[in-house]
């Protein structure tokens, strides 16, 4: 159990919809579920995830914590907001999926290799170096997270894509030099320290 | 026609050499045709895109955001923000409803930019290159200096998700938004109004995470454009127009189709109806060649 | 009334001179019609075209007419001549709307149109203008039965309105169901906290009105009479009698919570389990503060079982839902919320129902953190201090369980509404029962129920208006319904005793035939006794003399005929709507013999649904058999069988009827009419046999008045099968 984990839990004991209501993206809107089970049928990956966001959210009323932070299934979100528009109550459930999900994270209860979990926190990475998107570099880690070899074969796999892409001029290959980057890339790393302070402290998370 | 004036948002795949660089280059046409002037914010930064949730939080990734208003507040006053990427656009617009919906966190926000020396005013608006299309020109305006009219060619409008949900295009359904229908129909083009995929997701960030997950919505979406009669894919969103078009070889290897289907952006559509080269309209950066627009371009 | 002075107007307008051949149709109506005034006119519904029959009828001494125009369901503000007897013949809807176009129609169109004109002189001549009933009642006072949110919102209205109000409880004080509550359920924006429930200052008004005169501790010993002159007889509590006359009843008894005791399963009957009255009680006692239970310690969690002892499919409770229970529970929930956000609350639904502006208020209760389970209770026990209640999460599909400190059960609302009336009288239900309004009349003592022993008519389209003319049912006596539905309920009651109390003193129909003045005649000498029209009357208007003979009362009557087509006799008539006028118009169909191929079918079509079925059909462009020959009717159950035998033995190849849908979800205006002409029908296979005839002869539909286009095909259907059978061997007997 992490740090930030047991500290959560040792605050909220059974009363997992307050803790998610307090620390969680949009939590407080998880009450207002009406459980008609529009958003479920509205998810494109619905038939891989195990819980949808009405179960999820019956499941987090129903405290069942570890349950919920440990779901594979939030990190299904495709951000495609089809749940959001259609939802009677106008929850906003992809936030909340975004929220849970994050929160999990950063608890450390997520799934371990959970492959969106992996991506996204590449993609913040990639991005919050330089400013912007390094596509060359963020699909080279991808390739090569599970190792040389296994890299190797997707990269191989992936080939003439990626020629493809480097002759229609959509991929660049000198980006592994360093690519585009901010002036005041300064300035932009300050920002976004001094809003993870503030938000750790806000939602609990300092260790 | 009075020359407009924006502050351009052209985010990350839009740029020099990045996977929507097509994009960029037909994007700049379309406005020479219209007589726009985009300037870029200077020094912008990445939106943090949906996918960047789960390491970015909440807060951070709504002062990135803020930090592009606060650039533009500056340096490009009175001018509207224009996004061509559908993410980005969301990526913002979302981070500027919160803020101006909620106090606390525009307080916490600015706390963050005075680390940077920067304060967001609020003034800013938000908006995407599509609205500005219909909103400041409209389909009769679009229509007038079209020189080479797309005819005979049947266009599937795939509007994807961001551009459309949550917030969408004034006027457009969720279900069964029209605008791509009649912007080709304005460019003398078929639309293929049954077309229904028009709002299926691609699997967007998941193509690279989930990639048979996401690979079965791109067969689906590729599919009923063929189902439907449809030569070529129309989109406004950079990630669906990658996704979609990179991997439909990964998609034959696999399951064995045939799919070549090409998947263009709206604004390329309109660089060569205005009478713009292949070049001009970025038709060489596509992966899966539109020969029918080629050749229209060539004419 | 005088002299019978007959003229026939024939309008040429909206295509009926293009179609058809109107002079021919003049020459009709002068030689067969025998009519002594014959006009024509191009555009009779014009201010013109009515001044020549004002004209007429004023100069001419026109005292009964024929209109050959369009139905008489249209211009019905042009051709208003209450002095005078009218029929009409449907030309345009009945005739050229709904005959196929082309000249290859012509003459079967002129045949139609011709039969439609000969009917209408017929009917008109066997027609009296109706006069209005001499027994005329002018009491109009009205009798509120029941103390509670309904019985004193009517009070209320009707007194404000300027009528005596008589208001009778049988408890020692106003205010029923609503003053046993903490607070109410939201009725005003912006529906999201609970409301004071006014009852007091109701109960204030009320007592203090100069118009409402109120008997506590008081039942109903004896009711008699009709709408204008009821007799009533009070029994107080003291054992002292009143007695009183009233012109209309309002019957407000509200109803009882179901017995949690007959509810083990669910905990009924253990110490910490209460029913939404329970609860109620203790958050009275709380006043406010943090609520207690009966034990004394404070309630720091609360489940909430909906649908207790309801929407039961097993039948061992109530099988229905009682409409006001999830938002009561959702109320009850914010009582615990508002005084100790730390208290748990769950509310386990299956369905969560909220009506009206309800939706409001359970989003209210959401964000003030109330737990909403979608679960259904298998069993609440006692555990130790508290109550354990195992359930199945319907979303997480589930058995689990869920401790409180005290469970509120959700029962549902039980009648209070009397005596069944149609139980068998030694039948030991009945035996229990206590009557309410001991109704002296023939048909039982309370109002006649249809289910769960809910006082009916109907549900929707009269939702006031009993079987029982002059006596109306307000709130949750006639459906489970919430304060406010029981509030509206009372002012729609009052309305409608005004109405009952206001025709009754100028001897016209109450209800649903709203004005009319004929009513039902009775020719005694020819009676045999035989208590048909008595038994089968729905409204319960007619009683019975100590010789048996029929009395009527005619201000109780619908006047839906229903006695005239039970009468084996035919005694019964009404001045323009007879056995006569019915059976001279089939009578004066042109028959034409056997071998012409042109059938006859005869179409007796409700006037209610069926017949404006049949206009809409015209209006909608789809085209029916013109052999078929329609006749309106006030209801089925007004078909007297001799019309049946007397068309068959006169030539006609079919008779069909149409009516309204009967039995449980019944659209019958009259009730039981439809249901009766059914019954009545299926007798007449014999009468078919004996005649030698095909028993498809007769045939009865149930038709609903949207039911345009399904009409059409029923009658060409009907005219193929006629075909296919052949013609009747009876033509030229008659």
């Amino acid at each position: 159990m992490s740090a930030h984990n047991s500290q959560a839990v040792e605050r909220y004991r059974n009363d997992f919809l307050r803790e998610v209501e307090e620390r969680v993206e949009e939590g407080q809107w998880v009450k207002m579920c009406m459980q008609c089970g529009v958003c479920a049928g509205s998810c494109p990956f619905g038939p891989h995830w195990q819980h949808s966001p009405q179960k999820l959210f019956m499941m987090i009323r129903a405290g069942k914590r570890q349950e919920v932070l440990s779901s594979d299934s939030m990190w299904m979100c495709t951000s495609c907001y089809n749940c959001v528009v259609r939802c009677p109550r106008q929850l906003p459930i992809t936030h909340i999926m975004h929220g849970l999900a994050s929160y999990a994270h950063r608890l450390g209860l997520a799934p371990k290799s959970q492959p969106t979990r992996e991506f996204a926190t590449m993609f913040w990475n990639n991005l919050a170096k330089k400013g912007r998107v390094n596509e060359l570099k963020l699909t080279l880690a991808l390739y090569f997270k599970d190792g040389l070899v296994s890299g190797i074969k997707t990269a191989l796999g992936m080939q003439s894509i990626g020629l493809g892409m480097v002759k229609a001029k959509r991929l660049n290959p000198m980006e592994i030099l360093g690519g585009h980057g901010l002036k005041d890339l300064k300035g932009f790393h300050a920002i976004i320290a001094k809003a993870r302070e503030i938000e750790d402290k806000k939602k609990g998370l300092v260790s | 026609m009075a020359k407009k004036e924006y502050a351009f948002y052209p985010g990350c795949s839009s740029q020099l050499k990045a996977s929507a660089s097509n994009y960029l280059t037909s994007v700049n046409s379309m406005c020479k045709t219209l007589d726009v002037k985009l300037t870029e914010i200077p020094d912008w930064n990445c939106c943090g895109a949906s996918i960047g949730y789960a390491e970015g939080g909440e807060l951070p990734r709504i002062a990135i955001n803020a930090r592009n208003f606060a650039l533009a507040e500056t340096h490009l006053p009175g001018q509207d923000i224009v996004a061509t990427c559908a993410a980005c656009w969301l990526g913002a617009r979302e981070s500027k409803d919160r803020l101006d919906e909620n106090s606390v966190l525009m307080k916490e926000t600015n706390e963050a930019l005075a680390a940077a020396g920067l304060h967001y005013k609020a003034e800013v608006k938000v908006r995407h290159m599509v609205e500005v299309l219909i909103e400041d020109f409209g389909y009769d305006e679009l229509k007038k200096p079209v020189k080479k009219p797309l005819e005979g060619v049947k266009f599937a409008g795939y509007v994807g998700c961001q551009t459309n949900r949550p917030f969408g295009i004034a006027g457009e359904s969720f279900e069964n938004p029209k605008y791509l229908d009649k912007m080709v129909e304005t460019l003398g083009g078929e639309p293929v109004e049954s077309y229904d995929q028009k709002v299926t997701c691609c699997g967007g960030a998941l193509a690279f995470s989930e990639p048979d997950k996401s690979q079965k919505q791109i067969r689906d979406i590729v599919e009923s454009a063929y189902d439907h009669g449809a030569e070529m894919i129309v989109t406004p969103c950079p990630l669906c127009q990658a996704n979609v078009e990179v991997y439909q070889s990964e998609i034959n290897k696999k399951q064995g189709t045939k799919f070549n289907m090409p998947v263009l952006y709206y604004s390329q559509l309109m660089s060569v109806a205005y009478g713009g080269s292949m070049k001009d309209a970025g038709l060489d950066g596509q992966l899966i060649r539109a020969t029918r627009l080629e050749e229209i371009a060539k004419k | 009334m005088s002299e019978m002075k007959t003229a026939a107007y024939i309008c040429a307008g909206c295509g009926i001179g293009d179609k058809l051949d109107v002079a021919q149709m003049e020459k009709v109506a002068q030689k067969e019609g025998k009519m002594a005034l014959v006009r024509r006119h191009d555009f009779l519904c014009s201010p013109e075209g009515v001044a020549l029959i004002k004209g007429d009828i004023e100069n001419e001494g026109v005292s009964h007419v024929v209109i050959a125009a369009c139905s008489r369901r249209a211009k019905t503000e042009a051709f208003d001549f209450p002095t005078v007897a009218m029929s009409r013949a449907n030309l345009r809807e009945g005739v050229i709307w709904i005959v196929a176009e082309g000249a290859e129609h012509d003459e079967v169109r002129q045949e139609m149109a011709e039969d439609y004109l000969r009917m209408g002189c017929a009917e008109l001549k066997k027609m009296k203008l109706p006069a209005g009933n001499p027994n005329k009642a002018d009491n109009k006072t009205i009798l509120v039965v029941g103390g509670g949110m309904a019985g004193m919102t009517a009070a209320l209205e009707a007194a404000e309105t300027g009528y005596q109000v008589v208001l009778v409880e049988k408890t020692g004080e106003l205010g029923g169901w609503a003053a046993k509550l903490w607070k109410r359920v939201p009725f005003r924006q912006p529906y999201r906290e609970a409301q004071e429930t006014g009852v007091a200052e109701l109960a204030a008004r009320v007592g203090a009105h100069p118009n409402i005169k109120i008997h506590l501790n008081s039942v109903i010993a004896s009711t008699s009479g009709a709408p204008g002159r009821f007799n009533v007889e009070l029994a107080q509590e003291s054992g002292a009698t009143t007695t009183l006359t009233a012109g209309a009843i309002i019957q407000a008894t509200g109803a009882s919570n179901y017995d949690i005791a007959r509810l083990p399963e669910l905990g009924g009957g253990l110490a910490n389990v209460v029913d939404q009255a329970g609860l109620e009680a203790l958050a009275k006692a709380a006043n406010g503060q943090p609520i207690k239970r009966a034990d004394g310690r404070e309630v720091k969690s609360v489940v909430f079982v909906q649908c207790a002892g309801q929407r039961d499919e097993g039948g061992a409770h109530l099988s229905y839902c009682s409409g006001h229970c999830c938002a009561t529970s959702i109320k009850q929930a914010m009582y615990f919320k508002d005084a100790n956000p730390a208290v748990d609350t769950v509310v386990m639904y299956t369905d969560l129902r909220v009506p009206g502006m309800g939706e409001d208020f359970y989003r209210s209760a959401q964000e003030k953190g109330v737990i909403f389970t979608k679960g259904r209770a298998s069993g609440v026990t006692a555990a130790g201090d508290v109550c354990k209640v195992n359930f199945r999460d319907l979303i997480l599909d589930e058995e689990v369980s869920l401790d409180a400190d005290l469970v509120v059960l959700a029962t549902g609302q039980v009648p209070n509404s009397g005596v069944n009336i149609d139980l068998a009288d030694d039948d030991p239900a009945k035996a229990q029962q206590v009557s309410i309004l001991n109704l002296n009349y023939r048909q039982g003592k309370d109002l006649p129920q249809l289910t769960h022993g809910l006082t009916d008519s109907h549900f929707i389209c009269f939702p006031y208006e009993t079987r029982r003319t002059g006596i109306y049912a307000a709130g949750p006596v006639r459906r489970p319904m919430d304060l406010l539905q029981a509030t509206e309920d009372a002012t729609g009651a009052a309305l409608k005793a005004i109405q009952a109390v206001e025709n009754a003193n100028i001897g016209r129909a109450a209800h649903p035939r709203v004005g009319d003045l004929s009513y039902p005649m009775v020719r005694l000498e020819g009676c045999t006794q035989c208590k048909r029209c008595t038994v089968e009357c729905p409204f319960g208007a007619i009683d019975e003399d100590e010789r048996r003979f029929p009395v009527f009362n005619e201000s109780r009557c619908r006047r839906c005929g229903t006695c005239m087509g039970a009468c084996p006799v035919r005694v019964i008539s009404f001045e323009n709507y007879s056995v006569d006028t019915v059976g001279n118009q089939i009578k004066a169909v042109d028959i034409p013999d056997e071998f012409s191929e042109k059938p006859r079918i005869l179409l007796l079509a409700c006037e209610n649904d069926a017949y404006p079925a049949l206009d809409m059909a015209g209006l909608a462009h789809h085209t029916y058999s013109a052999f078929v020959r329609a006749i309106p009717v006030r209801c089925l159950g007004s078909v007297n069988t001799i019309w049946i035998t007397d068309a068959l033995n006169s030539g006609y190849d079919g008779v069909m009827m149409m009516g309204c849908k009967h039995g449980e979800n019944y659209q019958c205006h009259f009730v039981k009419g439809s249901e009766l002409a059914t019954y009545r029908m299926s007798k007449i296979d014999d009468t078919l046999k004996q005649l030698g005839l095909e028993v498809e002869r007769v045939a009865s539909y149930e038709v609903a008045i949207t039911d345009n286009a399904r009409v059409a095909a029923l009658i060409n259907d009907y005219a193929a099968k006629i075909v296919e059978i052949g013609m009747s061997p009876m033509k030229g007997f008659g």
